[in-house]
């Protein structure tokens, strides 16, 4: 076996792309943030549309959204296959087991968590990205918003998965480091601050939104 | 006799490797607060012995706290309730009169179940026959300091070698995983000048033998350092990793 393949199929190296796509996609959550920032901005959408239109039209975004796709797909199926594996290497499992006791509890559900924001994503893509990609409708990106945040459900699931998403981060960033081998007493505050940034202030910036347009429309 | 404690304990019990096991319940009175845990398990013997019943099985050797022999899961926890201990140096008096203990072998894919207790960790032996040593031509000792070697790199690879191989980490991790231990290996080597020649191949193989061996991978929950009775820390898995990365990219 050549070493990429002896490489992406190993423990450690499948642990590596989870914490590679995990880097990727918190990257693009920082450009997602930004551009739905616009929405908050009092002009009616028309800047957040802007962006929207050139997201949508603009040629050199295409490749960007297949990679972004694979991103997300290589991360899910990584961590699928590590937790089957991982399942697979305890077939009789303790009759009584204390974790809570040595472990943290982000730590041990992130393939639950991530499994909820998975759903959560193909939802959230076939809302925004699907209709008006694929079935356009006259209505602009920012309508769009605004109609689907008129549902206190549809408002609730957002922030039900934003918790989730959190969750998952607040194992997940800190994580990423250490499988990067990227873990020293000097840079701990460092990490800490960046996991912070991801799992608390990224998350609360998203549940804005949602709660922005159902309670101030 | 006054101050003892009476103990009801679960323990498994398997005849053999191939055998469904169970969990035998058993009351022990006259526990010693200050018997050690496998003192109070020699005591069950005893009385299971002069009963005419089989003696439970269970690993043990030096009862010091450094051979790796003993490997209990002790109510849900790896070497039992305390931090930085083993299973042989945890005593009764952490434990109350009337008190249930649950006695379980440790339990991972690649460390069967031998008999009641006892598991095969000769999984453990194979990764170290994969890498975890120096190739070096034997002959006279070197004069001391010969190589010089920074103090904090030497207290941290110190750190690594304090791995006694007890297998806690991998009981204790939900994935079963060995790479605390495989971590401690490979960390000890990398930091020191002589495991530098081979600190490539090192990674390479012993991580290899692991995945072989059916370890689960390390999801970072760190149940292992709390659960190491040597306290290795999870640094080492950076380590590890890094190690990993820099052997297979460039």
């Amino acid at each position: 076996m050549n070493k990429i393949a002896s490489f992406t199929t190993s423990s450690v190296g499948r642990k590596l792309l989870m914490g590679l796509t995990g880097f990727f996609l918190c990257s693009f959550l920082i450009v997602h943030l930004y551009l739905n920032l616009f929405l908050l901005k009092q002009d009616h959408g028309s800047t957040f549309d802007l962006y929207a239109d050139f997201m949508a039209t603009y040629p050199l975004i295409r490749p960007l959204e297949i990679v972004l796709f694979a991103g997300f797909l290589l991360h899910a199926f990584v961590g699928g296959w590590l937790w089957i594996s991982n399942r697979l290497a305890r077939p009789v499992r303790y009759a009584v087991n204390r974790p809570a006791e040595n472990s943290s509890l982000s730590s041990r559900t992130a393939f639950w968590t991530g499994t909820f924001v998975l759903i959560f994503l193909v939802i959230h893509v076939n809302t925004f990205f699907v209709s008006s990609r694929f079935f356009p409708d006259g209505l602009s990106m920012h309508e769009r918003v605004y109609e689907a945040f008129q549902s206190p459900l549809y408002v609730t699931f957002y922030l039900v998965a934003l918790a989730f998403l959190a969750y998952h981060l607040k194992h997940g960033v800190q994580s990423a480091f250490q499988t990067f081998g990227l873990r020293h007493k000097k840079y701990e505050t460092l990490i800490a601050a960046i996991a912070v940034l991801f799992w608390l202030i990224i998350p609360i910036a998203f549940a804005v939104l949602p709660l922005y347009f159902l309670l101030a429309h | 006799m006054s101050g003892t404690m009476t103990i009801t304990l679960n323990v498994w019990r398997q005849s053999d490797r191939n055998s469904k096991g169970r969990f035998a319940r058993y009351t022990l009175p006259n526990v010693s607060p200050d018997m050690s845990f496998l003192e109070m398990l020699d005591l069950l013997n005893l009385d299971l012995v002069r009963k005419g019943e089989e003696a439970i099985a269970f690993d043990h050797d030096c009862r010091e706290g450094i051979c790796g022999t003993c490997s209990l899961y002790i109510n849900g926890r790896a070497h039992g309730p305390l931090r930085g201990v083993t299973a042989c140096q945890l005593h009764m008096r952490t434990f109350h009169d009337g008190d249930s203990i649950t006695i379980e072998p440790w339990r991972a894919k690649p460390f069967p179940v031998i008999k009641d207790l006892v598991v095969d960790r000769s999984a453990f032996d194979r990764i170290m026959a994969a890498g975890g040593f120096v190739s070096v031509r034997t002959g006279g000792v070197p004069d001391a300091n010969t190589i010089p070697i920074p103090k904090p790199v030497a207290e941290e690879a110190m750190d690594a070698a304090a791995c006694i191989g007890c297998g806690a980490c991998v009981a204790a991790c939900k994935n079963g995983s060995a790479m605390l231990f495989v971590a401690a290996k490979v960390s000890q080597l990398a930091l020191l000048p002589q495991g530098h020649a081979e600190r490539q191949q090192r990674v390479e193989a012993m991580v290899a033998r692991m995945d072989a061996e059916g370890f689960g991978a390390c999801s970072n929950t760190y149940a292992c350092e709390a659960e190491c009775p040597k306290k290795i820390s999870v640094t080492h898995i950076a380590r590890l990793n890094s190690e990993y990365l820099r052997a297979k990219l460039i």
